[in-house]
């Protein structure tokens, strides 16, 4: 997998954790939004803090759809679950929240789910226009694999 | 609420969620890689045949749909069981239907990751 690859997966990751953390950060300092007291959510809205995470979460969105050009959601979704990872510590050392055992634990095994794709393919061959082979007998995969063959514009 | 209502805006959540997935994956595979497509053709081109992708918007339509069916479930139970639960069996619930509708190669260790993920992230609400 190639640096630019790596890269859109890190933006994905740092974007997610980071956009939560901007909201979180940003609506804790408005108190409970209730009905009663809905304008606050305008003002919570346009707090740097809210548009920091707002933005953060657009480039979240265009990044993972970028992700998902050139890889299976099945790795896709795994390999960005470090942000989880990435929230937690954010969480205890930015925001000073407790974070417990089951939590750590939780990291644990989310560590262990990355590292079973990590050093797997991307994509299956032939799933993606670009790794896919036109012949005249319709798109093939990389490998020779037939690819579905529905989704040619 | 009920726990079987619970459950159910549960499966709603999980049902619209993936769905949204796959079908925002399916529109990606058929789009191309954007960083490719962005080089030869341009931003606008990316940006153009992103937004007219009819899959790509009724994927956006149910990722809208599990978000208002998580926020109406959440009002009726727990947050640390529909938050949780959710999240979890969606991962699970991509794995099946990637392989299944997207055709991804959906192998043991892709299993392992997905288990480990979703029993990593219902960990993460406690």
């Amino acid at each position: 997998m190639s640096a630019r690859k790596y890269l859109v997966l890190l933006v994905v990751i740092v974007c997610a954790a980071c956009g939560d953390v901007s909201l979180a950060r940003g609506m804790r300092a408005f108190g409970a939004v209730t009905l009663a007291n809905l304008p606050t959510l305008y003002t919570a809205v346009l707090s740097p803090w809210t548009l920091l995470g707002i933005l953060l979460l657009l480039g979240f969105f265009a990044s993972y759809l970028s992700a998902l050009s050139w890889a299976d959601l099945t790795y896709v979704l795994p390999a960005t679950s470090l942000s989880y990872i990435l929230m937690v510590l954010l969480a205890k050392f930015f925001l000073h929240e407790h974070v417990s055992i089951w939590r750590w634990l939780g990291v644990a095994l989310i560590v262990t789910g990355v590292g079973f794709v990590a050093n797997g393919p991307e994509a299956t061959p032939g799933a993606h226009r670009h790794n896919r082979i036109e012949t005249v007998y319709g798109p093939v995969g990389a490998v020779g694999e037939v690819a579905d063959g529905t989704g040619e514009a | 609420m009920s726990t079987v209502a619970v459950w159910e805006g549960i499966a709603a959540v999980v049902a619209a969620s993936t769905l949204g997935d796959v079908l925002q994956s399916r529109a990606m595979k058929e789009i191309g890689d954007l960083g490719l497509v962005r080089k030869s053709e341009g931003l606008w081109t990316v940006i153009r045949r992103v937004a007219t992708n009819g899959r790509f918007m009724l994927g956006l339509g149910f990722m809208a749909v599990g978000f208002f069916s998580l926020l109406i479930t959440l009002s009726w139970g727990d947050v640390s069981i529909v938050g949780p639960a959710s999240a979890s069996l969606t991962f699970l619930a991509n794995a099946l239907v990637a392989h299944i509708y997207l055709k991804e190669n959906v192998d043991r260790r892709r299993w392992m990751a997905a288990i480990c993920v979703a029993g990593g992230v219902a960990l993460l609400a406690h």
